[in-house]
Order: structure tokens, then C-alpha cells, then sequence
């Protein structure tokens, strides 16, 4: 191949129900507004959107899956961050 | 988030594996966890799945040159926005598949010269000519019928991008499967040699279409190893008995014979095929199909010929980019 390979871009999209933009996939363009566009075209055919983000691949920071357990594990020791911790008499009704 | 440059740099899986790594994963794939991009993988799973994947999306790909065939003879204008939908998703699938398959760390252009070079396989059935009208309602409603048919337990395969895919993949094929049925049954209602033309595409069809589910599970050389790894779900003969059973009553439904005067129907109500001739699958495999060479002329030609498209759009980004350089500058 005589030209470099086509930068990496990831799909956001946010669905007509109002909801945060969710990560739908990836695909390949030179610039930005070539990947709005092949974006548009590869995962709205049916309407999914109203909105489409777009960004460099090389932009994100992951965390990483090896130290998942140090990353993750303090939340999940603290059951009473829950609402279930707590015990409301059933007289009281919801709450 | 998967990308290239966080896979590349995984040298894990080089050189001799970790035993225990090796068990750890395999109690992660018993468990039905997802196995996601950057995580610790066997080389062989690795390899396996890239293989799989872009051979699934090079078939997309080549399987729109078939189709495209007939977009500008369709029968009417509904027809024919139906049948461009139809590529372009076929188009959409491909891009889904690469997609999935570069976060094993190949890149697409890598999987797409593989193909070209005639080192990649794609899908026997896009090896045979689309003769008439009623082979575009034939493929539509067998050939994505069996698509539909070995994707939907790939849905749950072990590999989160791989499922990923395939879940919006299923999502938008069962329409391709209805405008085919519904092809076939305007023909079948039609005149005489409109019938006849449906029976006769029926009739070339109907074994490639039981050979896209593979080799019989007594010569299948892969089943093994992607059983273990929940990459395959079921066998290719489960499949293929799955979707005969499936299929001999849509076509009594239309009045078709299925061009197989041995097929009989067991106490349990299967339907029994008679012998796949397997030299057949062989030779079309071998490249000596009766399209195969057409398929990829067409492909390279199609690849030579948008380069400098591909050229100019690089050319133009490293412009902007500098441009946007000089002037932070300034």
C-alpha cells in the first residue's frame, strides 16, 4: 500500500428518545466531515438518530482491563451506596 | 474503543502462553463472559476469529456483485428501491464486520488486500451467476434465509465486537429475507413461465445454498476448537437440517418442488436431504466456480479504481491539518 492507512473514527449516536449519545461502532475516514458522513450513512439507514459524534479513535484513554479488579472493586464493597441497604417498614409504603 | 493502537501494542499472546492465563480464559468463555478487545486472548482464538470475521465481511462485500446485477432491471421502481436498499445494507454489514474484525489487531486494509490477493476467502454461494429475475427472489429469501439462519447463534458468540455486529446484522436482514419471499410468491402467482422461471431458479439454488452452511461436521476441521471457545454454537449439519426444515414448507406454500426427488420426511417430522455433492463445494472453493474469476475482477477493479479517490481525500486532510498547524502558529 503506497498510502498510509485511513484514520480510525468511533460512532456516537443519540437515538430520537432523548437519551446520552451511545457508542454505536467505528469506521475509517481522512477528516471529520467525511466521517459524519460514511457515519450517516452506516448506521442511521433505519432513523437510529438525531445526533452523531464523532471522534479521532486516538482520542480516547481507556482504562485498562488487566486492573480491573484495583479499578472496580472499592464500589463494590459499599452495598450501602444501595438503596436495599436500608429497611423501611412495609406500613410506610414506598419510598 | 477499540482501537488499532491499543491492540498493536499487545505482545501477550507472542511467544509461549501462560498456561494458567490460557485456563483463566477459558473459565471466563465457560462462564458466558464476553471476551472484549483488549483483553487476554490465545493467539490461536485471535487468529481463528479474524479469519472468521473477514471472511464473513469480504462475503458482504462480494455478495453485493450478484445483486447489484439487477438493480438497474428490476421490474418496477418499488423493486428497485427495495433491491438498492437491500446493497447498500449488504455494504453497511461488510463495514460492520471489518470494523469488528480490526480490534483483533489486523487492519482493514491488511483484510481487504488478503481478499484481493485471492489469500482470503469469501462465501461460496456469491461464486454463481444471477441468471434471471427470480434468482434475485431465490437469493433474498434462501440465501439470507441461511444467512439469517448461521448469524442469529453468532449473536451470543464469545467475542463482544463479533456479537456485537451480528445483533445489528439480524436486525436489519429479515427484511432481505421477506422482499426475496415476497418475489417469489408474485412469480408463483403469476403466469405460467413466470412460475416456471421461479422453479428453475429454485432449482440452480438449492444445493449451493445447503453448502453455505459448510463441510459436513464429520470433515469440518475447524468445529472442534471454535465449539470450546463458544465462537460456534451449533454444527454446520444442525444448521443445515435446521434450515431445511425451515424451508421445505415455505416452499410448498408457494407451490415449489425442491429439486431433490430423494427428500423425505422422518417420523419426527425432519426433513431428510439426500447427498450434498461435495466435489462441487470443493471445486468452486478452489476458485473454479463458475463466477469466481468475474467476482474478483470485479473487486480489484473496483478497489484500483477508487484509489485515487482514497488518495485525494488523504491529500486534502494532511492540507487542512497543516493549514490549522500554520495557523496556531501564527
Amino acid at each position: 500500500m503506497t498510502t498510509p492507512n485511513t484514520p480510525l473514527w468511533e460512532v456516537f449516536i443519540r437515538s430520537r428518545n432523548g437519551l446520552a449519545h451511545k457508542h454505536v461502532g467505528s469506521l475509517h475516514a481522512s477528516d471529520a466531515t467525511m466521517a459524519l458522513l460514511a457515519a450517516r450513512d452506516i448506521y442511521t439507514r433505519r432513523g437510529e438518530g438525531l445526533s452523531i459524534w464523532v471522534v479521532p479513535s486516538t482520542a480516547i484513554t481507556a482504562s485498562d482491563p488487566a486492573e480491573k479488579g484495583m479499578m472496580f472493586e472499592p464500589a463494590e464493597s459499599k452495598i450501602y451506596r444501595h438503596p436495599t441497604f436500608y429497611e423501611v417498614p412495609e406500613e410506610v409504603g414506598h419510598m | 474503543m477499540y482501537t488499532q493502537a491499543l491492540n498493536t501494542a499487545d505482545t501477550d499472546d507472542r511467544g509461549l502462553e501462560d498456561a494458567a492465563k490460557a485456563a483463566q480464559f477459558q473459565a471466563r468463555i465457560d462462564a458466558e463472559e464476553r471476551i472484549e478487545p483488549n483483553d487476554w486472548m490465545p493467539a490461536a482464538y485471535r487468529k481463528t476469529l479474524t479469519r472468521q470475521i473477514s471472511q464473513h465481511a469480504h462475503s458482504e462485500i462480494v455478495g453485493m456483485l450478484p445483486e447489484g446485477n439487477w438493480i438497474t432491471r428490476a421490474p418496477t421502481l418499488r423493486r428497485k428501491a427495495a433491491l438498492l436498499a437491500k446493497v447498500q445494507d449488504e455494504c453497511g454489514h461488510g463495514l460492520y464486520l471489518y470494523a469488528a474484525a480490526e480490534t483483533l489487531g489486523t487492519s482493514r486494509e491488511e483484510l481487504v488486500d488478503a481478499m484481493l490477493s485471492g489469500k482470503a476467502k469469501y462465501s461460496s454461494i456469491f461464486n454463481y451467476p444471477t441468471l434471471s429475475w427470480a434468482d434475485i427472489g431465490t437469493i433474498g429469501w434462501l440465501v439470507d434465509g441461511a444467512a439469517i439462519m448461521n448469524q442469529i447463534p453468532l449473536c451470543r458468540c464469545s467475542y463482544g465486537p463479533y456479537a456485537r455486529a451480528m445483533i445489528r446484522v439480524c436486525k436489519e436482514e429479515s427484511f432481505h429475507q421477506r422482499q426475496g419471499y415476497e418475489i417469489m410468491l408474485t412469480l408463483c402467482r403469476g403466469s405460467d413461465e413466470q412460475k416456471a422461471m421461479a422453479q428453475d431458479a429454485l432449482n440452480r439454488w438449492w444445493w449451493p445454498v445447503l453448502m453455505m452452511f459448510g463441510p459436513p461436521d464429520a470433515t469440518s476441521q475447524h468445529s472442534d476448537t471454535s465449539t470450546k471457545w463458544k465462537i460456534k454454537r451449533f454444527s454446520n449439519d444442525e444448521l443445515r437440517q435446521k434450515f431445511g426444515d425451515a424451508t421445505v414448507p415455505q416452499a410448498q406454500y408457494l407451490g415449489l418442488t425442491i429439486p431433490d426427488p430423494g427428500m423425505t420426511q422422518d417420523a419426527e417430522g425432519h426433513w431428510r436431504y439426500s447427498e450434498i455433492d461435495w466435489t462441487e463445494f470443493k471445486q468452486v472453493l478452489a476458485g473454479n466456480g463458475p463466477c469466481n474469476r468475474d467476482r474478483m475482477a470485479a473487486r480489484r477493479k473496483s478497489h484500483d479504481e477508487g484509489a485515487w479517490v482514497r488518495e485525494a481525500a488523504a491529500a486534502y486532510a494532511a492540507k487542512r491539518a497543516q493549514r490549522q498547524t500554520a495557523q496556531a502558529a501564527e
